[in-house]
């Protein structure tokens, strides 16, 4: 579905990804894992086309994305929860939600947001208030559900879990397995919390200073006690 | 030689010390061999400098933008007329004109001490609002200030002695004109002598340090709002000796002649010449005083009338600032020496020091839609 | 008391002008964190363009509608060319820029206009209404001037919390970045947001000209009293900005009724003083904390 080839992107003199190469297959879940500065912020936010790599090459579904601009993405089916302040707090929970429906993908169906209500009845309860009183848990279900509204193929999500309560990030991990499973959604997930993401994922890739250490499957990973103690810290 | 001449490298005061008796010497003998209207022109690009080398200082070094630095040169002027009344019994003008900067420094720490507190865009308009309220005053207590006419200024005779020394050295008589021209060019390399000194010592250092990096700068223990203020004091009384010299020059002070274009060619000059070096701001002034004559008779003979022609010369000096702007925000002096320290126009933005604005954020440098 | 009422509805009228003029400098801030001096001399701009098309005979409305529309376009032109590559960028170089516009756009109007004092067009009567003999304080220009200052920031109000593009023009404003990855044209909404203020701007010159004097600096003070008001609602809110509007259009037309008119342009200041180093986050705020 995502394939990456060649990555190498820099901050001026600052190197922070070097030819990185792996690929997110159709309806699984890639975990991306690595310490604080590894790389992976950058990584989404080159694959979103937030920065300009300066060498290397990123296809959606065989379309050359490498260069294009962000606002392109969505319609291609591409949909990027950043890292941190991803909902618009100076909005409302439902004008959130219906940005993310502005930007559907071309071929998608619509979405009717009161199946988002369903999904996540807290929302539906707050949906004329801004998006800045929500809590940590709620602002994550917010942004997952805005770019679900935006029916896409492929899921980019980073650091999901910053902040929130183990209880919390399970539901949301939960949850992005199940809309894997039922729907057939690509995610590439960037995570510190190794542990928890390997849990989920059907693949594991290893970045440490901007490149690639080892891609594997998310068990064979999580089995390599060597690999979890010298990059993955449990 | 080459000893004395490392001397004079090591040592800034002397440095400038020597630079300012050249520049004085050069300033007698232009001044000698120009028509009367061109030392006029002299005269008004010397005030122009004297003002710009104030901002120059506040917006170039200790990064507060003011647009209302006529305001203060209105205060000077008025200051000069109001003691010029009469020519009988008058102070001596260099009293005056240090009467007329101490009104201003005290309106400056006033004002100083408000913009330290605000930022960007407050600042901006803060000064904004006092360079239209200024003349407002001036209209609204007209038997003081003499209205809509302004007050004439009552030049005083140029003194005896500085007659007998500028005919030792030239030869020849001193008209009073002549002599305000004199004065404001020994003033225009005194005021810059100051200036540069300021700026190299310590205090230059911590307004460069504060612009580049307020909260590093903050961390390390610099007194902002003392600095900043300080640093307003400066340009107003910069700017009140400007005034003086303007109403001495032009033997007028009207309100219409601070207007709000004024403040802003101001600032223009200093974004010409380079934010923050007193050179550019000398450059800068040098277009204003000459760039409208020049404009006008181009205008002229272009057949324009006299009145649109004047107007070429705003519309030429704000094209070029905006030209700046975007195209060499380190302004003259600034792209000359980037360009001399081979590093290329565009490696820093001037102002605000943000070296993340050029290539290396990708996600700002990239082109949208 | 008379006198008094007349101040106050005076007021009234000038609030309602200076309140256009502050939403715009406020829908510009909010979207691209900077301050566009160069709104004044560009309402002044398309007061002449109305002035000719006047003078060349056309129809008093039709100028009117074709001159806020050439304030759209003027907008949207600034933004594109010559503000864009400076976005996002030091502040101060930003405002230089704005204020060289302002320079150019003086000399611009006085070579291709004249700088002499020129007389404006109203479509009506700038005398107070008679009602059985008695005369109002209010003229029917003046309260045209309302009408149309209320109409337009309906439309705004419907435009930004009714519609799909009002929607996206204010995820743009709040969160670029987010904006763009949820298929938001950021920098066409930002042109947008510039032509629209430039565009209420234009609205507020226009009224202001109505039956007046005009020439290249008749808004130089108004940009003053704007930011003023702008800065009482905060810079960032509309609200605030209307609000703002209002209170400076009474409180300057007191000062200019009971102390004179050259004191207006010092009252705007003190007040503008008085609001930043009291509440610098605008009279609404909660906080004082803000960084200004
Ligand atoms: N705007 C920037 N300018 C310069 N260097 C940057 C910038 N952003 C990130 N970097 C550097 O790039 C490298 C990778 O950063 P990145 O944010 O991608 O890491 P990360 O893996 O997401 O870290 P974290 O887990 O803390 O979010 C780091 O060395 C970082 O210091
Ligand atoms: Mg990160």
């Amino acid at each position: 579905m995502l394939d990456i080839q060649g990555l190498s992107v820099a901050y001026g003199p600052v190197k922070a990804l070097q030819d990185v190469s792996f690929e997110v297959p159709t309806g699984t879940i890639t975990a991306v894992l690595g310490a604080n500065g590894a790389g992976k912020t950058t990584l989404l936010r080159t694959v979103s086309g937030l920065m300009r790599p300066q060498a290397g090459r990123v296809t959606l579904d065989g379309t050359d994305i490498t260069r294009m601009a962000p606002e392109k993405m969505s319609r291609l089916g591409m949909a990027h929860v950043p890292e941190g302040r991803g909902v618009i707090t100076e909005l409302t929970v439902e004008e959130n939600l219906r940005l993310g429906e502005l930007g559907r993908a071309r071929n998608g169906d619509p979405v009717a947001i009161e199946r988002m209500w369903e999904m996540f009845p807290k929302l539906g309860d707050r949906r004329a208030a801004l998006a800045g009183s929500l809590s940590g848990g709620e602002r994550q279900m917010l942004v997952i559900g805005r770019s679900l509204m935006a029916t896409p193929k492929v899921l980019l999500l980073d650091e999901p879990s910053l902040g929130l309560a183990p209880r919390i990030v399970a539901q949301i991990f939960d949850l992005v397995r199940t809309l894997v499973d039922e729907q057939g959604l690509s995610v590439l997930l960037v995570e510190q919390n190794a542990r928890s993401a390997l849990s989920i994922a059907d693949l594991g890739v290893v970045l440490n200073l901007g490149r690639v250490v080892t891609t594997q499957e998310a068990g064979a990973l999580a089995a390599d006690e060597d690999l979890r103690h010298a990059y993955l810290g449990f | 030689m080459r000893k004395a001449l490392d001397t004079v490298r090591g040592n800034v005061l002397l440095k400038h010390s020597l630079i300012a008796l050249l520049a004085a010497a050069l300033v007698l003998l232009v001044m000698e061999s120009v028509s009367p209207f061109r030392q006029g022109q002299l005269a008004m690009m010397a005030y122009y400098a004297i003002a710009a080398g104030g901002l120059t200082v506040l917006t170039g070094l200790s990064g507060q933008l003011s647009l209302g630095h006529g305001a203060f040169m209105a205060i000077g002027a008025y200051t000069t007329a109001l003691l010029l009344q009469e020519r009988e019994g008058a102070l001596p003008m260099i009293v005056i004109i240090l009467i007329a900067a101490l009104v201003a420094t005290v309106v400056g720490a006033i004002v100083g001490v408000a913009a330290a507190r605000l930022h960007g865009p407050y600042i901006a308009g803060a000064t904004l609002a006092l360079a239209v309220a200024v003349p407002g005053i001036a209209l609204h207590f007209s038997s003081v200030f003499g209205g809509e006419q302004g007050l004439n200024v009552k030049v005083p005779e140029v003194p005896r002695l500085a007659d007998d020394a500028l005919y030792f050295l030239t030869g020849t008589e001193t008209s009073t004109s002549e002599w305000v021209a004199y004065s404001a060019w020994f003033l225009l390399i005194i005021v810059y002598f100051l200036l540069a000194n300021l700026s190299a010592s310590r205090i230059g250092r911590r307004w460069r340090a504060v612009r580049d990096d307020e909260v590093a700068a903050s961390l390390a223990g610099i007194d902002l709002g003392r600095d900043r203020v300080v640093a307003f004091v400066v340009s107003a009384a910069c700017a009140g000796v400007a005034g003086a010299l303007l109403a001495l020059a032009s033997r007028l002070a009207a309100p219409g002649s601070f207007s709000l274009v004024l403040s802003l060619t101001l600032l223009s000059a200093v974004v010409l010449g380079g934010l923050g070096s007193l050179l550019g701001a000398l450059l800068g002034s040098g277009l204003l005083a000459l760039l409208p004559n020049l404009a006008t008779s181009i205008g002229s003979s272009m057949g324009l009338s006299d009145v649109k022609a004047a107007e070429l010369s705003p519309l030429v000096i704000g094209l070029t600032t905006m030209l700046v702007i975007l195209l060499a925000p380190a302004g003259v002096v600034g792209s000359v020496r980037q360009l001399l320290a081979g590093r290329g126009p565009r490696a820093t933005t001037a102002a605000a020091g943000t070296p993340g604005a050029g290539a290396d954020t990708p996600t700002v440098a990239e082109p949208r839609g | 008391m008379q006198q008094l009422i007349t101040t106050l509805l005076n007021g009234l009228t000038m609030g309602m002008v200076y309140a256009a003029f502050a939403l715009a400098l406020v829908l510009i801030w909010r979207s691209t964190r900077i301050v566009n001096f160069a709104q004044a001399p560009m309402a002044m701009v398309t007061t002449y363009i109305a002035m000719v098309l006047i003078e060349g005979g056309l129809n008093y409305w039709l100028a009117f509608i074709l001159a806020l529309l050439s304030g759209f376009v003027l907008g949207a032109f600034v933004e594109r060319v010559i503000v864009r590559p400076v976005e996002g960028k030091s502040d101060i170089n930003a405002v230089i820029l704005t204020l060289g516009l302002f320079i150019v756009l003086h000399a611009l109007a006085a070579l291709v206009f004249g700088s002499d004092y020129k007389s404006f067009p109203a479509p009506f009567g700038v005398r107070g209404i008679t009602v059985g003999g008695h005369s109002l304080a209010i003229t029917p220009f003046g309260i045209f001037t309302i009408v149309a200052v209320i109409v337009v920031m309906l439309l705004l109000l419907l435009l930004f919390q009714k519609t799909d593009v009002g929607l996206q023009m204010r995820a743009s404003a709040f969160n670029p970045e987010v904006a763009r990855l949820l298929g938001v044209k950021v920098s066409s909404m930002l042109t947008l947001g510039w032509a629209l203020a430039a565009l209420v701007g234009s609205l507020s010159g226009l009224l202001i000209a109505g039956g007046n004097l005009v020439h290249p600096g008749y808004m130089d003070s108004v940009v003053v009293f704007g930011f003023v008001a702008a800065v009482l609602g905060g810079l960032d809110s509309p609200l605030g900005a209307v609000v703002g509007g209002l209170i400076m259009g009474i409180a300057l037309s007191l000062v200019s009724g009971y102390l004179g008119s050259g004191l207006v342009s010092l009252a705007a200041l003190l007040i503008l003083v008085a609001v930043l180093l009291v509440k610098p986050g605008g009279l609404f705020s909660h906080a004082s904390e803000r960084k200004v």
